[in-house]
């Protein structure tokens, strides 16, 4: 079992006056509309997960659906009404004020949607901010900075100041400054919302490129679904302050949990999203001599398989046959029974 | 009917002004009423009323209610000055050692508090005003006076001119670059080479004491009210009004408080110069996006952190326009406080008006502006500075000007040593240039202004009597003609149709403070003049800004003639006038005009300037013309932040109207300039401080309401 290093049991956020009180009364069976006529807003109702280390989690969710203020409550930018958050074992909600700043100078890098840059800094000032804020020495901490620039490419512009960047730079100063004290927890509230969906591809193909190199845990925030499918682990999908389904892409474009969800994966091209495993039988019989890895995306092996005529054995990376694939089913799977659970 | 039903506010407004009119003709003009001219009110006459309250014996001419309302505040100014010498002389003595007598004596606590506080000013006054000028005070401070005579050596020198001109150049250099360095250095050999020095450096010595200590304070107060919502409410109407009150209006009581000097100007400059600033920092503060304030707390920022390394830089856009204004403010009244006896340009600004003399005080309120504009410009750019992380410094390179200043310091020296032997007789001029020793222009400007006046005597005359018997006297008769019934029923039922019940309240509340005071008569004749002002200002604004927005440069050169003309003196302004003029009102809303327009063009440009470029390129596709685009888009967009000029209008054209006094008004101003010269003036001042204020707040209210709901009728926010 792998550790957890963020944990959320029963986490609530009501906004309004008296909120918590109401919270009390309603002995966690909280109903948004009752709430709303006595004046309460529900961000977040009844959320727990875990994430463990390494993994990525994906929020997804439309605009007021309770991402962002979910991330809040665990960076405790807002502190959560209700329910319990660990962060590494401790108790978040319990810490006073100087260890969450210890937290956050140490443990903590969050990235935000519209950049958040300080305008009076330039791009490696910026980045050396969460440094000096901490207490490094202005040359350390600058020249940790230049550092993180060349990670994220910006070599060559350290001295601009952010309103001469594109939107794309920008937020590559905006990710080397909440990686500059080297975060093991890594937020990213919608990082890629505000930009163009070409400049939005090359951050993303960067964005896993960093995370293969870093292995930080993530809980990183979208409203677009194929962002989810495209980065996550694990996807958490939320409405209206509850989270609907939390699950690898592939279960949740096989097995929609609700309604609401499955309408977002009807329109999902499963060729790219789901694996060879994802689909495969578990009979072993009959079979012809082609291979498959169980862990390949199907759309890069389809082909192969549809020129087969039997079944396709399936393997894992030691070579062991564990199941097969007939070309029908990829047929099926591509084509078919998008409309109904398949 | 249909036209009825078709424009409700129409009817609605005719419909109060029927009520206006039905008023003024119904009630008649008493038959015992007169202007009271001049200290009339002050004797007593056995045709007064008189009623008793707290106490206070209060003096009026009663009239019918509904002409005149009683001046049922008239003990508020007494009571105001009873408590001031009640707190100064008898509340909470405190034992205090004496040093000179050595002995303890009992003395009040606000005196005590008072006497320490100028005792600080000063120091702090006097210490830069030594090292600019020379002296003994400040060494005195710590010493004692036997010690001087003991140590005749022991006197600040005071630095030459030419290092201070030259530093001047140098620290503008390093802040911002060349043509900084020049306009520094110009700036200094301008002033010192009219003879400006002496004067120049006292008023240097004073901004540099209040203004720091404004910004201080006010970005202190600032962030108190950003944290704390009380104390924000708290803060609130203090600011609206002292945002409006005229500024000498603030002399009286603090002369009561602090005395006469240096030091009760600093007081009193802070007291004006704070208001802005703490709404600035406030407006700044408030529009910080939450996302990087989230930003700076994931940097792990702590309360301290988070406010001076995030939320202040941030903000910084705001602040830095809050100092400007500081700075403003403080050059302004550094004129102003010379009223109570602080030295420097001001004082010699006065002195130049009271003799005529136009081109002594135009090169005074030249070196004003220049030095106001050479401070902004540096605090702006020492703002703005960049530190450089990668250049491997040497040592001399990163000392380069400190190594210069030395430099310079010592070649200054030597040059007024060699000084004292080329002017052996005269003056060093090496050293400073004494006042009145310099080159002056003075003449010729005088001369001037005599030629206009000779020349077109005939034709300025005709025009002052045409002006005054047509237009100004009728139109100040109509103004005392209303009945006092029939000026609340017009504000408030403007209030009510423009803001509705609460509007109309708080215009209600601020009327009757005036209409109850002693001094309604006199606050019609400030509004008839103001208005006259604002009316003439406004057309003259709005062409002037319409014209210039049609090309670009015209529209920037015009921003930059207003930023000059609003730094300068506002004194200045009322002696050209005055002497083409005379005595008279004319002179008074010549100046007026002259002033309240820049606001006016000002926010006529940046108001059309405001439009958003799609809907130009909209209007263009829909095939408008020049003149079609003005009318139909432009001015109808630009409207609410041309009305938000119109407010500064208001502010600037009443301030102007009560420094008129200066020249002899029967206004509101006039009672202001002699409660300044009367020992129990304080409470006369301040409550008349706040008639002239309430008048404006009356304004912006009204204007406030409209153009509220005017951004919302078109959705700009």
């Amino acid at each position: 079992m792998t550790e957890s290093v963020i944990k959320c049991e029963n986490v609530y956020k009501i906004f309004g006056a008296n909120a918590e009180k109401m919270l009390k009364d309603s002995n966690g069976n909280v109903d948004a509309k009752t709430f709303q006529e006595n004046g309460c807003i529900v961000g977040v109702n009844n959320a727990s997960f875990e994430v463990s280390k390494g993994e990525m989690l994906v929020v997804m969710g439309l605009s007021g659906s309770g991402k962002s203020t979910l991330l809040r409550c665990i960076s405790r930018l807002t502190d959560a009404t209700g329910g319990k958050i660990f962060i590494e074992g401790q108790d978040l909600l319990q810490l006073n004020n100087k260890d969450l700043i210890d937290l956050r100078r140490n443990k903590m890098g969050m990235v935000f949607q519209s950049f958040a840059l300080l305008p009076h800094k330039t791009v490696v000032e910026n980045i050396a901010f969460p440094l000096q804020i901490k207490g490094v020495k202005t040359e350390d901490s600058i020249s940790k900075a230049m550092d993180m620039v060349k990670l994220v490419g910006l070599d060559g512009r350290e001295n601009y100041f952010p309103r001469e960047l594109s939107g794309g730079q920008q937020q590559r100063v905006g990710i080397a400054r909440s990686l500059a004290v080297e975060p093991d927890i890594w937020f990213l509230d919608e990082p890629f919302s505000a930009l163009d969906p070409l400049i939005r591809k090359e951050m993303q193909d960067e964005f896993l490129r960093l995370q293969e190199k870093l292995q930080k845990t993530i809980m990183f925030i979208t409203h677009d679904f194929d962002e989810a499918l495209k980065l996550a682990d694990r996807i958490a999908i939320m409405k209206d302050g509850i989270i609907e389904q939390l699950d690898t892409p592939a279960n949740i474009v096989l097995n929609p949990a609700t309604e609401y969800v499955r309408k977002f994966t009807e329109e999902v091209p499963r060729e790219k999203v789901l694996l060879i495993k994802d689909v495969m039988d578990k009979t072993k019989d009959n079979l012809g001599d082609l291979k498959v890895l169980e862990d390949e995306i199907i759309e890069n092996v389809a082909e192969k398989i549809l020129t087969q005529e039997k079944s396709v054995a399936v393997v894992d990376n030691n070579n062991n046959i564990v199941g097969s694939i007939n070309p029908a089913k990829i047929i099926n799977t591509v084509f078919g029974g998008r409309k109904n659970n398949s | 009917m249909d036209f009825f039903k078709k424009y409700p506010k129409t009817f609605q407004w005719l419909f109060l002004l029927v009520i206006f009119f039905a008023l003024c003709f119904a009630i008649e003009v008493p038959e015992t009423y007169k202007f009271i001219r001049g200290q009339a009110e002050f004797v007593k006459d056995p045709n007064q009323s008189s009623y008793v309250f707290l106490g206070k014996e209060v003096r009026y001419y009663a009239f019918d209610v509904f002409w005149r309302l009683p001046p049922l505040l008239g003990w508020l100014p007494i009571w105001i000055n009873d408590s001031l010498f009640f707190l100064m002389n008898e509340w909470m003595p405190i034992e205090v050692w004496n040093e000179d007598t050595q002995e303890f004596k009992s003395r009040p606590i606000v005196l005590q508090i008072s006497r320490n506080l100028t005792a600080f000013m000063t120091f702090l006054i006097e210490l830069i005003r030594e090292i600019l000028l020379g002296g003994l005070e400040t060494i005195v401070a710590f010493t004692s006076w036997d010690w001087i005579d003991k140590n005749p050596w022991a006197e600040l020198p005071g630095l030459p001119w030419t290092i201070v001109a030259a530093g001047a150049a140098l620290l503008s250099y390093k802040l911002s670059g060349k043509g900084l360095a020049l306009f520094a250095g110009l700036t200094m050999i301008y002033i010192s080479v009219f003879g400006q020095w002496k004067p120049s450096m006292q008023t240097l010595s004073f901004i540099l004491v209040a203004a720091p200590l404004s910004f201080i304070f006010g970005l202190g107060l600032g962030i108190a009210a950003f944290k704390s919502k009380r104390v924000e409410k708290a803060l609130y109407p203090i600011l609206l009004v002292m945002q409006t009150m005229p500024q000498y209006a603030v002399l009286v009581p603090a002369l009561v408080l602090f005395g006469v000097g240096d030091h009760a100007a600093v007081i009193i400059t802070m007291v004006v110069a704070i208001p802005p600033m703490i709404l600035l920092t406030l407006l700044g503060l408030r529009a910080v996006p939450p996302e990087v304030i989230e930003a700076g707390r994931m940097s792990g920022c702590n309360n301290w952190q988070l406010m001076f390394k995030v939320l202040i830089p941030t903000a910084r856009r705001d602040i830095l326009i809050g100092v400007n204004q500081v700075i403003m403010v403080c050059f302004s009244m550094a004129v102003i406080s010379a009223f109570i006896g602080a030295k420097g340009l001001g004082f010699n600004l006065l002195l130049a008006l009271n003799q005529l003399n136009i081109g002594l005080a135009l090169e005074a309120g030249l070196c004003i502006s220049l030095i106001a504009i050479l401070l902004d410009k540096m605090s702006l750019a020492w703002a703005n500075k960049q530190t450089d992380y990668f250049g491997n410094l040497t040592f001399y390179q990163r000392n380069k000007n400190l190594l210069f200043f030395g430099v310079i310091f010592v070649i200054g020296i030597i040059l007024s040593y060699i000084g004292t032997f080329l002017f052996k007789d005269t003056f060093n001029y090496l050293f400073e240039i004494p006042h009145n020793k310099g080159i002056s222009t003075a003449d010729f400007w005088n001369k001037g202004v005599d030629w206009i006046f000779e020349t077109f005597f005939v034709y300025i005359k005709a025009f002052n009597t045409w002006l005054i018997q047509d237009v100004l006297q009728p139109m100040r008769a109509l103004y005392l003609r209303m009945p006092a019934i029939a000026t609340i029923v017009l504000v408030v039922g403007a209030g009510y149709l423009i803001g509705g019940v609460r509007s109309a309240l708080v215009v209600c509340g601020l009327t009757l403070f005036i209409a109850l005071s002693p001094w309604w008569d006199r606050a019609l004749v400030t509004t008839y003049m103001a208005t006259f002002g604002v009316i003439v200002s406004c057309a003259i604004g709005f062409t002037v800004g319409t014209l210039c927005f049609q090309n670009k440069h015209s529209a920037n050169f015009m921003l930059g003639v207003c930023d000059i003309f609003q730094t300068f003196p506002s004194f200045v302004y009322l002696i050209p006038v005055m002497m083409l003029f005379g005595i008279t009102d004319t002179s008074v809303l010549i100046a007026v005009i002259v002033y309240a327009t820049i606001p006016a063009t000002r926010y006529t440009i940046e108001g059309l300037r405001s439009v958003p470029a799609g809907l130009h390129d909209a209007a263009t596709m829909s095939g408008v013309n020049k003149f079609q685009r003005l009318t139909k888009i432009e001015f109808p967009l630009a409207f609410p932040h041309m009305m938000l000029g119109i407010n500064q209008t208001i502010v600037f054209a009443l301030f102007m109207v009560i420094i008129g006094a200066f020249i002899g008004t029967e206004d509101l101003g006039q009672y202001i300039l002699k409660a300044l010269s009367d020992k129990k003036g304080a409470g006369i001042g301040l409550t008349l401080g706040i008639c002239v204020a309430f008048i404006a707040l009356i304004f912006d209210n009204l204007i406030r309401a409209y153009v509220q709901k005017r951004k919302k009728h078109l959705g700009i926010d």
